[in-house]
């Protein structure tokens, strides 16, 4: 379930960097659908502090979640600058509201490292691993986790 | 190539008899009731016939029976795709004007056998 | 064995098994013809037939037994009586099952299989008639002909075949040549033909046969193989199988050949047999003819006369429904624009733009009546639903339906097959009372369980009505006190205790029997038909039974709504609860309690629920200047005035799901999108006037997570 699972005959994994509070996260490529900018989205009753809305995506209404708050690194005021990450998993597509996407980075399986487990809360729960990039650590998001494990493991 | 006619009204029957015919070489035109077959059978001219007893509209004997009263292609091989296998029911299939039966679940090469074996083509290839 | 061929079957079967029950429906009623046995046999021996091939035994042999005594029905031999009626449609149930479980591929046994197994083979066993029909096994070796051989691998033997072909033989379609090929597989054959008795030329009949041969084959063959060669020729020629040679082991046997006649020359081969025979035969039956020439240049063509009905993907319905729903958004958007743009409304591009409107909804009609369906195989299931509680509780219930060729949407058909379920069950186990107590209040017998579905005015209506008891309102409403649903000293209407029922948690393991069962109460049913953007409601008459009725939205993905604003946000509320709009005047409200409103209107007084507030979207004060009320009629019957902050609006909307992605919200039944491709929420006014009301108390709104598994909240 955690692996990173080799994409191509190199064993390698292509991930799109981002930034959400201040610190690096990357997804993997093919749980993304696509990246736009944020535009205003419509305020869901009683919806917990990280989802901002819903967004009509062509046709289809998605939640907007603001991935710093999702994560418990404060939240985003979100502006034009920023830029929703779409992106489908378990089935669902949901726009995750991030501050900037920085690249695409090209990921094998030695480069990964282990999360050290320090604390048991979502910041780390929902990352299945890092990744150095030029000197700084990137986190491996597990979108599984960060959007359908609390419920699973409640059950 | 062997140009067969099948006539069930069971839409897996007619798939897989067109799939177990077709992979063997045969080319295959399906009908789904007897009515349907004899519209089917005097469009073209067809090496073989199978067709199932139990149908709606005209059944198999009514087939095979307007087949051989008929005035084309009379002496056609037909071949009866039936689940029973009582001695009554061949009697009543060669009356009517049967070529020979076989019986439900058959077998591919079985089917395949028996086809080649009607109409004179070469059986297992 | 392919999948697709599977999907096939199974499609096929679920077709049969509609038909089988059809069929049954009409039997019951003690009106069928023929043709209905008929096309009730066919079902299931269409079954049969079908799953031999995929080596489905149970379901073979239990089709098998079950066409057995259908076929004794149909060839008169059997009366169909109460006794049997019930066996057979409980064999059409166990059918059933046994269809799911080969497609689940869980091996599971329906309980009542066995003594049904048990019921058939005694119906199928004609006590006069000879019993060995249903002896008959699926045996594919000749009867007549098949003397026991035991295949000894002995050496070579020879064997003399005598074969006078019969006139008939040629009129089913053979061919000696084609037989004669099959011989020389088993062994070395030398073929003899006899001319004798062909007449003169003159004196020929085309059709008869003259010719007569004789085989000599040898080879290690065992006496059955031969036969099995002429097997479909049987009766249809004179034939002799002789044993010459029992075949030591090396000897040559030429000698036998001379014997037999020395003048043969050339009947060794197929070749000259084939032409001969039978001297001047119809053309049909020669292979490589001129005839070939007639054949279309693609012998492989589709079915040459296509079935009435066309099999779609059900997504690609789906997907076209979606982006006609687009469309039509996409017309509001570009009219929306071109009026921004200052156009005159009676320019000649509004005029194309309304034709525009038009077109767009006729294709959309279009596709919904694709997609519409009678309700009857679901009404049909119903049936067996109410043969089963009925035997699981020992009542005697009977099922009505009315109104089953109402069409409705598919996805709504197969979204109500759960809720109907255990509204069915429901009738039967908690409303139906047992034999005794109906018999005391001189009720007739068996209990009736109606079941009806008609078109109300651009909606469905479907109602499950008992004629029972009725609810037991003094137990529910203790019910509901001892689970903390309602205070002590609460005061409710019959109407409000009624709609007790539709409460989460209601329904606890002491009053949802295994039966009414899944451990799913009413309230889930509630959720699933307002998630449909349907309504249900509930009527009870004490000693007259109780009605349950669903309201639906003909179609799932239209809605007609009053576009309405509340704080920045705007909103639908669905037309059909509406009563009117109302903009109140200072003097019209009334407060009562520490926060409560109340409007009066021509003399009643009507609560007042902000839907702001209640959907946490900002505090909302009502502003008699400014607020604007809409008036609506909840399930249960009473009015409440939704104040909002502006109607923009009434028009058809586009509902889109927002379970798909996110979750049920509560209070919101819906999405849709608007002219502008904003997202507009659609209200469920009776969630938010039972939000507002806070009997019951509000789920915990902390309980806002994404659903894992959205099939969960559908039930």
């Amino acid at each position: 379930m955690t692996d990173v699972q080799p994409q191509d005959d190199a064993g390698a994994t292509e991930f799109v960097s981002l930034v959400a509070g201040k610190q690096s996260f990357c997804i993997k490529i093919t749980e993304i659908r696509e990246i736009r900018r944020w535009t205003p989205v419509t305020s869901l009753p009683h919806a917990e502090h990280a989802v901002l809305g819903v967004m009509n995506l062509r046709g289809t209404v998605i939640p907007i979640m603001d991935l710093a708050a999702k994560l418990g690194l404060g939240s985003i005021e979100p502006s034009t600058r920023h830029v929703i990450v779409v992106v489908a998993v378990q089935g669902r597509t949901i726009g995750l509201l991030v501050e900037s996407v920085s690249e695409i980075l090209t990921v094998t399986n030695d480069m990964v490292r282990e999360t050290p487990a320090v604390r048991r809360e979502d910041a780390t729960r929902c990352i299945r691993g890092l990744v150095e990039v030029e000197g700084d650590l990137s986190r491996i998001l597990d979108l599984g986790a960060l959007l359908g494990g609390e419920r699973e493991e409640a059950a | 190539m062997t140009t067969v006619l099948a006539i069930d009204d069971s839409l897996t029957i007619r798939q897989l008899v067109s799939q177990t015919l077709e992979a063997a070489g045969f080319s295959v035109t399906t009908a789904s009731d007897g009515r349907e077959g004899l519209v089917a059978f005097d469009k073209a001219r067809f090496d073989a016939v199978i067709t199932d007893v139990n149908m709606p509209n005209l059944d198999g004997f009514g087939v095979i029976e307007a087949i051989r009263n008929g005035t084309t292609n009379r002496r056609v091989p037909i071949l009866v795709l039936t689940t029973e296998s009582g001695a009554e029911l061949k009697d009543r299939a060669r009356r009517a004007g049967a070529t020979g039966w076989i019986v439900k679940p058959f077998d591919d090469t079985a089917l395949i056998d028996v086809l080649h074996r009607l109409t004179g083509g070469q059986a297992r290839q | 064995m392919n999948d697709s061929l599977k999907a096939t079957f199974f499609a096929e079967c679920e077709d049969l098994l509609e038909a089988l029950s059809s069929g049954l429906a009409v039997v019951s009623e003690g009106a069928h013809d023929a043709e209905t046995v008929n096309a009730i046999f066919r079902a299931v021996h269409s079954i049969k037939g079908a799953a031999g091939a995929f080596a489905l035994t149970d379901l073979v042999n239990f089709a098998h037994r079950f066409e057995t005594v259908l076929d004794r029905i149909r060839s008169g031999t059997l009366e169909i009586d109460a006794e049997v009626l019930r066996i057979i449609t409980r064999s059409s149930d166990v059918l059933a099952d046994l269809v799911e479980a080969a497609q689940s591929e869980s091996g599971a046994i329906p309980e009542a299989m066995d003594g049904l197994v048990q019921s058939l083979t005694d119906l199928g066993e004609a006590p006069a008639a000879g019993g060995a029909a249903a002896a008959d096994a699926f045996a594919f070796e000749p009867v007549a002909f098949a003397p026991i051989c035991l295949d000894l691998p002995a050496a070579e033997r020879v064997f003399h075949v005598a074969f006078t072909p019969h006139r008939a033989l040629y009129e089913n379609g053979h061919e000696p040549a084609r037989l004669f090929a099959a011989l020389a597989e088993l062994g070395a054959v030398e073929v003899r033909c006899d001319t004798s008795r062909l007449p003169e030329l003159d004196r020929l009949d085309p059709a008869e046969s003259y010719l007569s041969w004789t085989i000599v084959l040898r080879g290690d063959i065992a006496e059955g193989r031969i036969l099995q060669v002429f097997s479909f020729v049987e009766g249809l020629c004179d034939l002799t199988v002789d044993l010459v040679d029992e075949g030591v082991p090396h000897e040559p046997p030429a000698l036998l050949v001379h014997e037999s006649d020395g003048t043969d020359k050339g009947g060794a081969h197929m070749a000259p047999v084939d032409t001969p025979a039978p001297a001047a035969g119809p053309v049909g039956a020669a292979p490589g003819g001129a005839p070939k020439a007639a054949r279309p240049a693609t012998p492989g063509q589709p079915a040459a006369a296509p079935a009435a009905t066309l099999r779609v993907d059900p997504e690609r319905v789906d997907k076209l429904i979606n982006t006609v729903g687009e469309l039509i958004i996409n017309h509001a958007v570009i009219t929306q624009k071109v009026i921004a743009s200052g156009i005159p409304q009676n320019s000649d591009l509004m005029a194309d733009l309304d034709d525009y409107r038009h077109l767009a909804r006729e294709i959309q009609e279009g596709v919904m009546a694709i997609r519409a369906q009678p309700v009857k195989p679901l009404f049909q299931r119903m049936a067996r639903i109410v043969r089963e509680a009925a035997e699981a509780t020992g009542k005697d219930v009977v099922l009505v339906t009315e109104g089953e060729a109402t069409e409705v949407d598919k996805t709504l058909v197969e979204r109500l097959a759960d809720p109907l379920t255990h509204m069915v069950r429901n009738a039967v186990d908690h409303g139906i009372e047992p034999a005794e107590r109906r018999a005391a209040a001189g009720k007739p017998l068996p209990a009736t369980v109606r079941l009806s579905a008609a078109h109300r005015s651009g909606h469905v209506q479907i109602e499950v009505a008992d004629d029972g008891g009725g609810l037991n309102r003094e137990r529910v409403l203790q019910t509901a006190i001892a689970k903390g649903l309602v205070s002590p000293d609460a005061k409710l209407s019959e109407a409000e205790i009624d709609n007790l029922l539709f409460l989460p948690g209601f329904s606890t393991a002491s009053t949802v029997t295994n039966l009414s069962g899944r451990g799913v109460g009413m309230d889930v049913v509630k959720t699933t038909i307002t998630s449909l953007g349907g309504r249900l409601t509930i009527a009870s008459e004490p000693g007259r039974g109780s009605v349950f009725t669903i309201s639906l939205p003909l179609t799932l993905a239209v809605l007609d709504g009053m576009v309405v604003s509340v704080g920045s946000e705007t909103m639908v509320l669905p037309l059909a609860s509406i009563v009117e709009t109302v903009r109140p005047r200072p003097g019209d409200f009334m407060p009562i309690g520490p926060t409560g409103t109340l409007l009066s209107i021509r003399g009643a007084f009507v609560p007042v629920v902000c839907l702001g507030d209640v959907l946490g979207l900002g505090r909302h004060e009502i502003d008699a200047s400014r607020s604007i009320l809409v008036l609506i009629r909840t399930e249960t019957g009473s009015q409440v005035a939704l104040a909002v902050d502006g109607i923009s609006d009434q028009r058809q909307v586009v509902i889109k799901s927002l379970e798909g992605n996110y979750r049920a919200i509560q209070g919101i039944s819906a999405a849709t999108i608007l002219g502008d491709g904003k997202i507009a929420l659609i209200v469920d006014p009776d969630a938010v006037v039972a939000m507002a009301s806070q009997t019951p108390p509000l789920s915990p709104l902390a309980d806002m997570e994404f659903h894992n598994d959205r099939r969960a909240a559908a039930g």
